[in-house]
């Protein structure tokens, strides 16, 4: 990872790019725990959800250590790598 | 266990709050927005009441707006300290909204609680009670929920964390810090962001921008000038991320610091020199010692490229304007052509190749002095050819002639001009001893036209209005009208090679107090 200094007035947030849509799910499908008690619940819900309805892919399980922080780059790269969407249960 | 920091926070009503006190303290950090931390409040409160003034209740709020909600909301009757800075909140490290700390008067924590766990809480409440040899607050513990895990404090917003460090450790940036997974190319990541010219730009890494302010011994949080249109703030630090990204080195910053200082002025008005659909844009002109130190370009090819110092001052210049300013192409500047200048225009005056005084001291400034002076353009440089010329008047004449085209022949007092008078036309004029008044005043003289040519005609509709100079009397309609306003609206510098007899010409923009006029300011070098 890089890290640069913003060179503007920082009035806007960052626009980061998002990857296009392609309108169906296929290939692996990763679900991100951020470490919030009970979001594991959301997320065993939505893996029984998404095994019915898309028999052909494969979900992956991951959990970031605190929900506090920012996901750990390798956890990061380790997702980007195996998977083609990913799904992260936010808050409470 | 070792004492928790030292504080001190004001409530909202601006009354001070030490830590540790002359007692024990309770002290717990919360945050509007965290609805846990609403849940606490009125357990909070309920426990304030029960240690009656025993301990110090010290909870402080991470925003203000947030601080006066929470107040409105739950009226506690205890003050919520204002640590909207969140240093208190980043010195003791806290992670999660609310924890809550119980210490004694000496500042050691004795308990930590974070988040809401109901049984945790409602032991505390009993010990305090116990303690202060009470019964225990009437909370109504059932009613509220047996775990909460609250939310991330503020004080770790990966945003708002790296200033905080930069802070705590006295480091130079202050900057937001962005960044670039490893899955993403640097390069094209910025051209995402608008923050580039059109041109590749240096990734401005921490280590390249301390590398930088290395280059000057101005505090990295001072504000050179405040930058229209956004009215952005161009801080030491900020000038010298855009400087990096030009691809400047260190010792470039004080002329960029400098130049900016001048295009930030009101005089200069950087704001329409970038708004304006004419295309205009600042011409630097470096003159002084620093000249030689910096390896400035002043001789063969100086207005064009290959000089790293030239070229990577006055783009840092012009990408400071764009992206701390926020003026860019479509947005607030609106030029109808554009102009190759805007990328950056930035040489150096051959001072030792100049018979007469030098821009700057011209301008008010010691010889010995370093100075830079900004100067807008709409054109140029645009070339005057005089081959054959062998007197002073001739030359002086042609330069005349030539100048007479700067927005349009017919119009006069209309704008100023900065001529780069080439090494072998000075010699041509110093062999008749023309100085620079003269020079002046003969293309003053070879310009000068009767107001009724400068009027509006078949040919042109440019110029002074019919119905006006037909109200002229006949003496009004012959009186000669110079090109420039005053002489001194001719900006005269040497540069280039020796070889060749082509001088060049920056025609300017609107003048005067609702244009912009050129700005020197000095350049002040570390060290």
């Amino acid at each position: 990872m890089t890290i640069i200094m913003d060179p503007t007035d920082e009035r806007v947030p960052v626009a980061r790019q998002l990857t296009p849509r392609s309108g169906a799910v296929a290939g692996s499908v990763a679900l991100l725990d951020i470490s919030k008690p009970r979001g594991s619940v959301l997320l065993d819900r939505l893996e029984e959800l998404l095994k019915e309805r898309l028999p052909g892919i494969v979900v992956n399980r991951y959990a970031k250590p605190t929900f506090t922080k920012p996901a750990p780059e390798t956890l990061r790269r380790e997702i980007f790598a195996s998977n083609d969407f990913v799904v992260e249960g936010l808050a409470d | 266990m070792s004492a928790l920091p030292a504080f001190l926070l004001q409530d909202e009503e601006g009354n001070a709050h030490t830590f540790p006190g002359s007692r024990g303290a309770l002290v717990c950090f919360v945050k509007e927005d965290c609805p846990t931390c609403n849940e606490v409040m009125p357990v909070l409160d309920a426990l304030n009441r029960s240690v009656d003034g025993a301990l110090d209740m010290l909870v402080a709020g991470q925003t203000r707006e947030g601080n006066r909600r929470l107040k409105e909301q739950h009226g506690p009757g205890f003050p919520i300290l204002d640590d909207s800075t969140l240093k208190v909140s980043f010195a003791f490290d806290i992670d999660t909204v609310p924890t809550l700390f119980l210490c004694d008067a000496q500042g050691v924590p004795e308990r930590t609680l974070v988040g809401f766990v109901r049984d945790e809480w409602r032991e505390l409440a009993e010990l305090l009670a116990d303690r202060a040899g009470a019964s225990a607050p009437s909370i109504d513990w059932d009613a509220l929920p047996e775990w909460r895990p609250g939310c991330g404090s503020l004080s770790v917003d990966p945003v708002i964390a790296d200033r905080l460090r930069a802070e705590a450790e006295n480091g130079p940036l202050r900057a937001r810090r962005i960044e670039i997974a490893s899955q993403d190319d640097e390069f094209e990541f910025m051209f995402d962001q608008g923050f580039s010219d059109g041109l590749p730009l240096i990734p401005p890494t921490p280590e390249r921008v301390v590398r930088m302010l290395s280059g000057t011994s101005r505090d990295p949080q001072e504000v050179v000038g405040v930058v229209a249109p956004n009215l952005g703030e161009a801080t030491v630090e900020k000038v010298a991320i855009n400087a990096v990204m030009a691809g400047c080195r260190p010792e470039y910053m004080p002329v960029v610091l400098a130049a900016m200082e001048a295009v930030c002025t009101d005089e200069y008005n950087i704001h329409g020199v970038m708004a304006t659909t004419m295309g205009a844009s600042p011409v630097m002109v470096v003159n002084g010692p620093v000249r030689h130190r910096l390896g400035m370009n002043m001789g063969l090819g100086a207005l064009g490229q290959g000089s790293r110092a030239n070229a990577t001052i006055g783009r840092a210049v012009r990408l400071a304007i764009r992206n701390i300013g926020g003026a860019r192409p479509g947005g607030t500047e609106r030029s109808t052509l554009g102009n190759p200048m805007k990328f950056t225009m930035c040489f150096a005056e051959w001072e030792e190749r100049n018979p007469w005084s030098p821009l700057h001291v011209e301008r008010g400034f010691a010889p010995e002095d370093s100075v830079v002076t900004v100067f807008t353009m709409t054109s140029g440089p645009t070339l005057m050819v005089d081959q054959d010329s062998r007197s002073a008047a001739q030359l002086a004449g042609s330069l005349g002639l030539c100048l007479e085209a700067a927005f349009h022949p017919k119009a006069h007092y209309a704008t100023e001009v900065l001529v780069v008078l080439c090494p072998e036309h000075v010699d041509t004029l110093l062999r008749d001893g023309f100085d620079k008044a003269a020079i002046r005043s003969r293309i003053q003289e070879v310009t000068a036209r009767p107001i009724a040519e400068l009027a509006e005609d078949p040919v042109s509709a440019v110029g002074f209005k019919k119905a006006a100079v037909d109200a002229m009397t006949p003496e009004q309609r012959a009186r000669l009208l110079p090109k420039f306003r005053r002489d001194e609206d001719i900006h005269l510098v040497v540069a280039g090679s020796d070889a060749g007899k082509f001088s060049g010409a920056f025609h300017g923009w609107v003048t005067g107090e609702i244009g912009s006029i050129s700005v020197s300011r000095k350049i002040e070098e570390a060290g």
